[in-house]
């Protein structure tokens, strides 16, 4: 490495943890059990972090589309123009600018799936498929079921939250049942079938690569579609690339960078560019330009 | 093309969300964020 000061990606892991922190930064919460009621709080962050965490700052966008989805058939039906266009606007114009790249550098759940990993345990590949699964998840419980199935009023359901985040039970759910006597009387089936899944899910982090980023995820599944068509632009190379692997075996999504320069599954990490000796990726955001460093030129002296 | 497009998808998503804004979207988001989510924490 060269040089004594590092670039941004080389200290990501303190954008997480700065991240993680500043959107839920209401931390004497978690000694009352309370969750922050500001009005900031209808700012929607562009990660998955869940708005019933004591100290969450902001609003989770999957949740708060949802809740717009859910409410829009009993909206129409008093003439009340709610289309969801805040939180869908808000993540265009984050997708527009820099596609995926939240998911890499600020998601808190991210973060932990990248934490849990390096427990040392034998590591196993997520097929590939399993990354339709996401787009699955989204067009099924995020949108669809809250549109389609409402109660006599016309009010859906969350059901990504009801039936599968795993980042709610862990940020809100543990600690909300821990710190309320009232909320434990309430606790049932659906309890511990959230539970479960979180079980199950901080396992597969353990010996997969940010599986929940990968397979179900539907924030990453709309921001990723915006990796292509974004200011921010990743590209390689293909003259320098030696095919060597050496940035998938780094790639916390285990990606292939060099088949899809702008995947949806790329989270936008930057850890690639200090892989490749070979300069063989960049990218470019409006006038700034980056190459990877190409350790086959000699320096001089 | 290629080079205006994210220029175009940043001005669409910017009016839907200034359009979101005006309609009162906020207020109804900030309604639900400030509730405990019971479907969130498995008890809803």
């Amino acid at each position: 490495m060269s040089g004594i000061l590092k670039k941004p990606r080389q200290k990501r892991v303190w954008y997480q943890a700065l991240g993680a922190l500043a959107i839920n930064a209401w931390l004497p919460n978690w000694l009352t059990g309370q969750i922050f009621q500001g009005n900031i709080k209808g700012v929607c962050v562009p990660v998955l972090n869940c708005y019933s965490c004591p100290s969450a700052l902001g609003a989770c966008p999957i949740g708060a589309m949802q809740t717009l989805f859910g409410g829009l058939r009993f909206n129409l039906s008093i003439a009340e123009k709610k289309f969801g266009l805040y939180v869908l606007g808000l993540l265009g114009t984050v997708g527009s600018v820099v596609g995926r790249m939240p998911c890499g550098w600020l998601c808190p759940f991210g973060f932990l799936q990248e934490l849990m990993h390096k427990i040392p345990t034998p590591k196993l590949r997520v097929p590939r498929f399993f990354s339709y699964f996401r787009y699955i998840f989204l067009a099924v419980l995020v949108v669809a079921l809250p549109l389609l199935i409402v109660d006599q009023f016309g009010f859906g359901q969350t059901w990504f939250c009801k039936w599968v985040c795993p980042a709610g039970t862990l940020e809100a759910g543990i600690p909300l049942v821990l710190l309320n006597q009232g909320l434990r009387a309430l606790v049932g089936f659906m309890y511990y079938w959230k539970v479960g899944l979180l079980a199950l899910f901080l396992g597969w982090m353990t010996v997969s690569r940010r599986p929940f980023c990968r397979a179900v995820c539907p924030l990453g599944a709309i921001l990723g579609l915006f990796n292509k068509g974004s200011l921010f632009r990743m590209a390689v190379d293909d003259e320098k690339c030696t095919l060597c692997n050496k940035c998938r075996n780094d790639c916390p999504v285990d990606i292939k960078i060099y088949e899809s320069a702008n995947s949806p599954d790329c989270v936008r990490c930057l850890k690639c560019m200090d892989s490749c000796k070979y300069g063989a990726i960049s990218y470019e955001f409006l006038t700034k330009q980056e190459v990877a460093e190409d350790f086959r030129i000699e320096k001089a002296a | 093309m290629k080079r205006k497009l994210p220029w175009v998808l940043l001005a669409v998503f910017l009016v839907l969300m200034v359009a979101g804004l005006l309609l009162g979207e906020y207020r109804m988001v900030l309604e639900k964020a400030v509730t405990v989510c019971l479907d969130c924490i498995g008890i809803g």
